[in-house]
């Protein structure tokens, strides 16, 4: 049988973590460039069901963080000239908050997904690790007149999961009046840290930014915790699929738009057709259009008949015996949580009601798929 | 009498039927199984041919014929319950049973002893 060999090659560049992922038996991978614990001794399963029902603490120090500052010294500036590149209100952005972007192209594609917090004197971009260097050449070319684009080399933690509030109160109790897509500088360990109420697993949880010296010490110090476990890219693949979020490259690239993956809500009123901020970014007419007119295809969510597993590259069609396929599977697997296969892709706008039947292609065989609303596991997010 | 090949899959022979099963190291490699298919009982297959599919959490991975001969058994238990896979892969996790066409072309195959250098070369 064809199994994959754990990799580590020395041409992969290091998070701060990448010591104690060693010390605690993770299984490295490759990814975007660095060396990444795909999974720890516990096993992907039990690392999904650990987050859901404790906390999990996550190693995202390889993605991008960028602070965005505008030249003029006034922060207004600088959500203003953000508001050029993503289609989001960033200027009625408050303070201490966070919103859900991503930058779009002139095809109305993704150029990439990320978050922008407001966090007083500046804004935080994060973005994905595979995309940071091209997204801070984008943000150079287009806004490096009006502002001061820094990328920070620092340290990311996620802590995930229904046990993570009480476990970084520990660190400071603060974090506990927090809602979701709160913002906060909290000191932590004797450090700023720049602290988000956010995740990528539909869990309750923290995003923390802390100095890259500190990172491994406060990793540690979270792990000390009885309901935290370390959590690999296997588990984060698989809640985030059950969450119905996105995973760009997959699910979300340049030749798919906002309102075609189902993301129109993060397109505020002020930028849409008669908003005050009406436009004015890349690819604004088509996707400004498609959210009045609809789109020609969809994401939506799929539920397989059966157990088997139909993943990214299946086609789908619209009877068993169709001839052309009228889409195909983006992000696709098993749902630990539901004990069933799961997968999100794009179908025609005429299939994409719920409940609608259609057919994956597996191995040769037609697959009964009913189309199914996203989240496939309800959020638990702490808002109001 | 145990063999392997270089795929990480074993055969336990007795007489022309050989048990067959993924090692205990592809299982750990595999991670948590949650899906198995198997072949059909009377299928043919010749050495190389796809003969089952294991899917863990993250991916699919082909169980290819070790050698040429005949399905004559396959163990439902663990379509049912993939997790054996993991918990018992030299025993109660075994997928089919074959009829080899030629129980000579073992000699082939790896023992235990050529396997484990195998595993630790890969290591």
């Amino acid at each position: 049988m064809g199994a994959d060999t754990a990799t580590q090659d020395a041409a992969l560049k290091h998070t701060p973590l990448y010591r104690l992922h060693i010390e605690l038996g993770a299984r490295m991978v490759p990814f975007a460039g660095y060396a990444m614990p795909v999974q720890y001794p516990l096993g992907v399963l039990k690392e999904h069901l650990h987050t859901r029902a404790a906390a999990g603490l996550f190693d995202v120090s390889h993605m991008g963080q960028i602070a965005l500052r505008a030249k003029s010294g006034r922060i207004e500036d600088a959500a203003l000239a953000l508001e050029r590149l993503v289609p989001v209100d960033i200027a009625g952005l408050t303070p201490g908050r966070v919103r859900y972007a991503f930058f779009t192209n002139a095809q109305g594609g993704m150029f990439d997904d990320l978050t922008v917090a407001h966090l007083g004197d500046h804004l935080l971009l994060v973005v994905n690790a595979a995309r940071k260097e091209a997204d801070e050449a984008h943000l150079r070319a287009a806004l490096g007149s009006d502002c001061e684009i820094e990328r920070l080399d620092r340290g990311l933690l996620a802590l995930q999961g229904p046990k993570a509030e009480a476990a970084l109160a520990v660190l400071n109790p603060d974090c506990i009046s927090m809602r979701f897509m709160d913002a906060r500088v909290l000191k932590l360990m004797g450090a700023y840290c720049f602290v988000t109420r956010s995740g990528y697993t539909g869990e309750d949880g923290f995003e923390i930014s802390m100095p890259a010296d500190l990172a491994r010490e406060m990793a540690e110090e979270l792990l000390a915790n009885a309901s935290v476990a370390p959590i690999g890219l296997g588990a984060r693949d698989s809640l985030r699929l059950e969450a119905g979020l996105c995973l760009y490259g997959s699910d979300i690239n340049e030749s798919t738009t906002p309102v075609e993956a189902g993301l129109s809500w993060a397109i505020q009123k002020v930028r849409r057709r008669g908003g005050i901020r009406e436009g004015g970014f890349p690819g604004a007419e088509i996707i400004l259009g498609q959210i009045e007119d609809g789109a020609p295809r969809r994401r939506v969510g799929l539920k397989p008949e059966g157990r088997a597993p139909v993943r990214a590259g299946a086609l789908l069609f619209s009877g068993e015996t169709a001839d052309t396929p009228v889409g195909s599977v983006t992000s696709g697997g098993y749902g630990p949580s539901l004990d069933a296969p799961i997968a999100m892709g794009y179908v025609p706008a005429a299939l994409a009601a719920p409940g609608t039947e259609i057919y994956a292609e597996l191995r040769g065989k037609r697959i009964q798929a009913a189309v199914s609303t996203l989240p496939f596991i309800a959020h638990n997010y702490k808002r109001g | 009498m145990l063999k392997y090949t270089e795929e990480h899959e074993w055969l336990n022979l007795d007489g022309e039927v050989a048990t067959v099963g993924i090692t205990k190291h592809a299982a750990e490699l595999l991670g948590d199984v949650v899906f198995v298919q198997l072949p059909e009982v009377g299928s043919k297959l010749a050495q190389g041919d796809g003969a089952a599919v294991v899917e863990s959490v993250k991916a699919a991975s082909d169980v290819y014929a070790p050698l040429a001969g005949e399905v004559v058994e396959v163990n439902q238990a663990v379509v049912d319950d993939p997790a054996l896979v993991n918990a018992d892969p030299q025993g109660g996790g075994w997928f089919f049973k074959m009829k080899l066409d030629d129980v000579k072309s073992t000699d082939r195959l790896m023992d235990e002893a050529a396997y484990q250098k195998l595993v630790e070369s890969s290591a």
